[in-house]
């Protein structure tokens, strides 16, 4: 197995978790506590990953990576590096195509909560940031952690978006199912069986873990 | 605190004006039935809710809500009591407690927290998680957490309603005493009579999105200003009439061919018509004895029709001719052997016989 390319994947789903979390609690808190129906339209944006096609996605963040773009050239001038086919330009990818993995089961924590304690805080004097942060949040762990397993999941996942951005560059973007397809491309079958087994066993492990997470405390059928 | 809360509440069905002096009355309380608009008017209150254009609510010197203002709820400082309590269930009791005390000092908080869980009677309680209290701690800890930040007003939503009725009974008397104790003014919202009777000092009268009457609780309880806060703060005998005439300092007033005699109301008329309200505890039923002097000046003889158990009393419907209900301890029921066919004297003081302006075009 290369494990140059499960360092890879390993940093960058870690780092894409890391930076996604505090970004994802403020937007599923807006979208699902807000009075606002322009909330609507931002959460159908936010989900688009999940329906797009990952070249799709791919293709318009390397346009907007690229030194084509406004982006593109004002990263360039204030670092002196391009983002494309970089591990940072695949990170910023990263945490666009995870947003949805991350951000939807915060919302259905929040839309979950009790009304009356957000206003409980409310009256206690508390301002909106400090309910997230004391009422909201400790009382959505599960959906804090359902997030941040999901969104390192899909992110080591990921294939489309890695190879579009990313390019193929040991050490820097080639990631664990990339290097599958190369070994597949490169016909050496029995590599890519044994990573694609170890992958296998490591997105059931992630979901086994994940739902039991949320099983713990269910609704179940009366005894008969 | 002499503060003078004034509002204009005006959202979907409601328009409410309220004008509360908060130093004549510690404990105001909106009283109505369910659906007539108080939690709406307390949310209001609270900042929870937006009120429609053509608000408008002053506390003191502060606006807090008018036509380009809304001071947020967090600036109001009022204590707000929900109906079931709203702890935070992943704190302690302390916890919950000091949750409003992030402008004090971090090493004032725990003073502050056992004086609060005092006054709410509730200091045993400071180690306690919030999972497993019981209904009546959970009540104390919220208010103890509603009094903890020292508001300027406390707004409580039925307080009691989520209760056991054993445990509604006990801290009813409590709270009263525990408010007063606080001084802060309050008002609290419950659609229960008895609460109302034993909490309030004033009681304002909310039926159907309106303030129907704002005054001391005797008043109101016993000189309703109209047939609906009649038929709601709970006469339980509400008759129609018309004025006979005013003989020896009495109102005399036919009711379907009886006479009745009321303590004098001279802004009535001969020809008036009347409600008459009796409250069911003012009515003492006796055996029939046509010999005893006729103190109470209201004597019917009358048939029991029915017989209900309510709470530790009998409410007796009784047939003189006109329905009459009245209320009697279980001893006095079974001494006067009370069943349906049961002759009966009903005897009413004319001071309980209250009447009202008959409005031509209500109820």
């Amino acid at each position: 197995m290369d494990w140059q390319a499960i360092w890879v994947s390993a940093r960058l789903a870690g780092l894409t978790t890391l930076i996604l979390l505090p970004l994802a609690v403020p937007i599923a808190a807006w979208l699902a506590l807000s009075r606002r129906r322009i909330a609507v339209v931002v959460e159908a944006v936010i989900a688009l990953p999940l329906v797009l096609p990952p070249t799709v996605l791919g293709f318009y963040v390397l346009t907007a990576l690229g030194t084509a773009s406004p982006f593109g050239r004002w990263w360039q001038q204030t670092t002196g590096a391009t983002l494309a086919f970089t591990f940072t330009g695949l990170l910023v990818a990263s945490v666009l195509s995870s947003l949805p993995f991350a951000v939807q089961p915060l919302v259905a924590a929040f839309a979950g909560l009790d009304r009356r304690l957000l206003e409980a805080s409310a009256v206690l004097g508390r301002t909106r940031a400090g309910t997230l942060l004391r009422v909201a949040l400790p009382l959505s762990k599960a959906g804090l952690a359902t997030a941040a397993v999901l969104t390192f999941a899909h992110t080591v996942g990921e294939f489309g978006v890695v190879l579009m951005v990313g390019g193929n560059i040991p050490g820097a973007t080639r990631t664990v199912s990339i290097t599958i397809y190369d070994s597949v491309q490169a016909f050496d079958y029995a590599t890519a069986a044994r990573t694609s087994a170890a992958m296998l066993g490591f997105a059931l492990l992630v979901l086994t873990t994940l739902y039991s997470l949320r099983r713990a405390r269910g609704t179940r059928w009366p005894r008969p | 605190m002499a503060a003078t809360l004034t509002a204009r509440i005006r959202r979907h069905v409601c328009d409410l004006h309220l004008s509360l002096d908060t130093s004549l009355a510690p404990v105001t309380v909106l009283f109505g039935p369910s659906g007539a608009g108080k939690t709406t008017l307390l949310r209001c209150l609270a900042g929870l809710d937006r009120p429609e254009p053509g608000s408008h609510i002053q506390f003191g010197d502060q606006l807090w809500d008018a036509a380009r203002v809304y001071l947020p709820t967090r600036r109001r400082r009022i204590g707000y009591l929900f109906q079931d309590h709203a702890l935070f269930p992943h704190l302690s009791v302390a916890g919950n407690v000091g949750y409003g005390l992030h402008h004090l000092p971090r090493r004032q908080r725990p003073a502050r927290i056992r004086q609060a869980l005092a006054a709410a009677d509730a200091a045993h309680l400071h180690d306690r998680p919030t999972r497993g209290l019981s209904g009546g701690e959970a009540q104390r800890v919220a208010l103890a957490r509603a009094l903890a930040p020292q508001p300027q007003l406390l707004l409580l939503d039925e307080p009691l309603s989520a209760l056991d009725t054993p445990t509604r009974t006990r801290l009813r008397g409590d709270l009263r005493r525990l408010l007063l104790a606080a001084g802060i003014p309050t008002v609290v919202v419950t659609h229960d009579r008895t609460e109302a009777l034993t909490l309030g000092d004033h009681i304002a009268v909310v039926i159907d999105g309106r303030l129907h009457q704002h005054g001391p609780v005797e008043e109101v309880f016993n000189r309703p200003a109209s047939a609906a806060v009649a038929a709601v703060v709970g006469i339980d005998t509400i008759l129609t009439g018309h004025v006979t005439g005013h003989h020896d300092d009495l109102t005399h007033i036919d009711v379907a061919g009886h006479t009745l005699h009321a303590t004098p109301h001279r802004e009535l008329n001969r020809g008036d018509r009347t409600l008459v309200c009796i409250r069911g505890d003012d009515i003492a039923l006796e055996l029939s004895d046509p010999t005893r002097p006729a103190s109470p000046r209201n004597r019917l003889a009358a048939v029991v029709t029915a017989v209900h158990p309510d709470g530790p009393v009998l409410r007796v419907t009784l047939d003189a001719g006109i329905t009459l209900t009245a209320y009697v301890t279980r001893p006095t029921g079974e001494h006067l052997d009370l069943r349906p066919g049961r002759q009966i004297t009903a005897a009413i003081k004319a001071t309980a016989v209250h009447l009202i302006d008959h409005p031509a075009n209500e109820g």
